[in-house]
């Protein structure tokens, strides 16, 4: 027997009401856990955006082409370390729906712009030895079955051979590439620059963007700057951001996501707030006389608000966990069946310990002002509802 | 019996000294005084009726010498200490200590068994489990239901209930039962059974009780009697009638 069979009884004093409370509130923190999830797939590319690398694109848009040549000049440009470029291919790959980001780059290039990136030595040497080889990421690889050396045919939308008209081009999967980074994107298709832009009916020197490396992660504003700078007034006027400011703006085409999961997410807890707290107040209204018989026996005003509270807190935070936890296990269930379309679905341990913080706040906001009644009332007052 | 029901003649035995105590309640801003310069004296050891009209401050009187509640004016001294003078977390102590409360309902948290009610104030004592578990167990015996320890409120009858109210009231071992209409939510029968159980704790464990109750043959089982009336208390004999006016003017000894 302790104070907390006390808490443990007034929770099972109306079953029903405390079920279904107790079920909002779980389903509160599974949407929370599930919309934090949605929030690190889309921002993904924000969060493990590496801050030395730049991300350098027409000035009109994405899809305005820049020339080739720019990789050379910007290279010579002060805090420039390196550069290199992709051109957006959108192929299909036997049906529309089946949607992943393909690129041609320059494998050497790319494999030095990128060293979070792991490809075996044997495929390398493959993927310089085979002009029309190209590399895709484990989660895409697993998505559609394919082994090294199956060929890849991809229906052109808007870059067709020469000579070939709507003829699909077709790669030959050489390796596999995959990385240690938490959210890495493991569902690109990366094919040889030469090849592509060799074969291509026209556009030949263009390219979609660069990437490019600083020496100075603290003066990338400045080397943005300056390559912009360096192509003003030219035909193909560039804008440079880092590569996080890239991601975000591209994650923000489908909306602004922040805003809306925190809307959301404030729509939730706010409507809990009232739920769990409309419970409370009705407990302690109901229990008047028992507060009071408590009193009588001898707890004191601070103990009788003490145990409200604990067993607000209790049943909110009990929830809360229990929210969270069912989110961990949904996770582990759609993180490897979404990791083709969703790279980054997964819960942060920053975000489940939020989770588990905003269950103990909440159960002490929705229990402090029951607390306070039922500390405030009148022994003998109390006492005539016996 | 013991020795004349009031007066400020308090000697060192007096479980309960109320002293020309005056309650005072307000309706919105008219004072509606209940208890004016009323005495009462009760002695260790004795097993009290407070009878009276409702509305004539019995309950009042009951909340002032269990320490639920504090005078306008006077002084209320039990067992010795002067509970009117205690800050509330100290009087809050003193009750758990002091006063064992018997209910007219017995008010059981339903989801607990009875002996985890019965252990409900040991909730506020440094005893081990064990004493606890002591403690329980000769309370339960003592109302006789040590073998109905496991069940839950609703599986008991009324006058069981009862009594784990009364074995919660024990278990603190405490100096002074109060109890506010113990039988007025139970049959005849059953109210004896209760009635019983009180006498015995007062004959046999020595225990002080004071009791408030409309039921005449209630009070007929206390060793004596008081009436309550327009604030002023009467001794009553066991046929009712009211024999000996006990209250005077602060300050007169009867």
């Amino acid at each position: 027997m302790s104070t907390f069979t006390l808490i443990s009884a007034a929770l099972r004093r109306k079953k029903t009401r405390t079920f279904l409370t107790f079920s909002s509130v779980v389903f509160a923190f599974l949407i929370f856990g599930v919309l934090s999830m949605l929030q690190t797939a889309f921002s993904m590319g924000v969060d493990i955006a590496n801050e030395d690398r730049l991300v350098v694109r027409h000035r009109v848009s994405l899809f305005q082409l820049l020339p080739q040549s720019y990789e050379a000049d910007m290279e010579e440009i002060p805090g420039v370390v390196d550069a290199m470029h992709f051109t957006w291919f959108g192929g299909v790959y036997q049906d529309p729906a089946n949607f992943f980001m393909q690129s041609p780059v320059e494998p050497a290039e790319y494999l030095d712009m990128y060293p979070e990136v792991s490809v075996p030595e044997a495929a390398k040497l493959r993927w310089i030895e085979t002009r029309n080889g190209a590399i895709a990421g484990r989660a895409l690889v697993e998505r559609f079955g394919w082994e090294v050396g199956d060929r890849i045919p991809l229906q052109p939308t808007i870059w067709q051979q020469e000579g070939r008209g709507d003829e699909a081009w077709e790669f030959e999967l050489v390796g596999i590439y995959e990385s240690d980074v938490e959210g890495f994107d493991e569902t690109q298709f990366l094919f040889r620059y030469d090849f592509f832009d060799e074969a291509r009916s026209f556009g030949r020197g263009q390219i979609g963007w660069f990437a490019v490396r600083v020496s100075d992660p603290d003066r990338a504003p400045q080397v943005a700057a300056a390559i912009d700078d360096t192509f003003r007034n030219s035909a193909a006027e560039t804008k440079s951001e880092s590569e996080g400011a890239f991601a975000a703006g591209f994650a923000n085409q489908v909306g602004n996501l922040g805003l809306i999961v925190t809307s959301i997410l404030a729509a939730v807890f706010f409507t809990i707030l009232l739920v769990a707290g409309n419970t409370m107040a009705q407990s302690v209204r109901e229990r008047v006389g028992e507060i009071g018989l408590l009193k009588a026996l001898g707890f004191t005003a601070a103990r009788v608000q003490r145990l409200v509270l604990m067993e607000s807190v209790a049943l909110v935070t009990t929830a809360g966990f229990l929210g969270m936890v069912l989110a961990v296990g949904l996770e582990r269930v759609l993180r490897p069946a979404l990791a083709a379309y969703f790279p980054g679905l997964f819960l942060r341990p920053e975000d489940l310990l939020l989770g588990l913080g905003l269950a103990v706040v909440t159960g002490l906001v929705v229990g402090i002002f029951p607390a306070r009644r039922a500390m405030r009332l009148e022994t003998a007052m109390a006492l005539r509802r016996l | 019996m013991g020795e004349p029901a009031d007066g400020n003649g308090a000697t060192a035995e007096a479980m309960v000294d109320v002293r020309s105590v005056s309650r005072t309640f307000h309706r919105g801003r008219t004072p509606v005084p209940v208890l004016k310069e009323l005495s009462l004296r009760m002695e260790k050891g004795e097993f009290l009726a407070l009878m009276g009209p409702s509305g004539s401050g019995k309950s009042t009187l009951l909340n002032l010498v269990a320490g639920l509640d504090r005078p306008t004016g006077g002084e209320v001294i039990v067992g010795g200490s002067p509970i009117h003078r205690l800050s509330e977390r100290k009087l809050a102590a003193w009750r758990a200590r002091n006063i064992g409360f018997v209910f007219q309902f017995s008010n059981l948290l339903g989801a607990l068994s009875a002996e985890r009610n019965v252990a409900v104030p040991l909730l506020l004592t440094a005893f081990s489990s064990r004493e606890r578990r002591r403690r329980v167990d000769i309370a339960l015996e003592i109302v006789g239901l040590s073998e109905r320890g496991k069940h839950r409120p609703r599986e008991l009858s009324g006058g069981e209930q009862q009594r784990v109210g009364i074995a919660r009231a024990l278990v603190n071992d405490p100096m002074l039962l109060v109890c506010d209409e113990p039988t007025g939510d139970l049959d005849r029968a059953t109210s004896a059974e209760i009635l019983d159980l009180l006498v015995a704790l007062n004959r046999d464990h020595g225990k002080t009780i004071l009791m408030v109750t409309h039921d005449p043959v209630a009070a007929e089982r206390a060793s004596r009697t008081l009436h309550l009336e327009d604030g002023r208390l009467a001794e009553c004999g066991h046929d009712g009638t009211v024999v000996v006016p006990v209250h005077e003017p602060a300050g007169a000894a009867v």
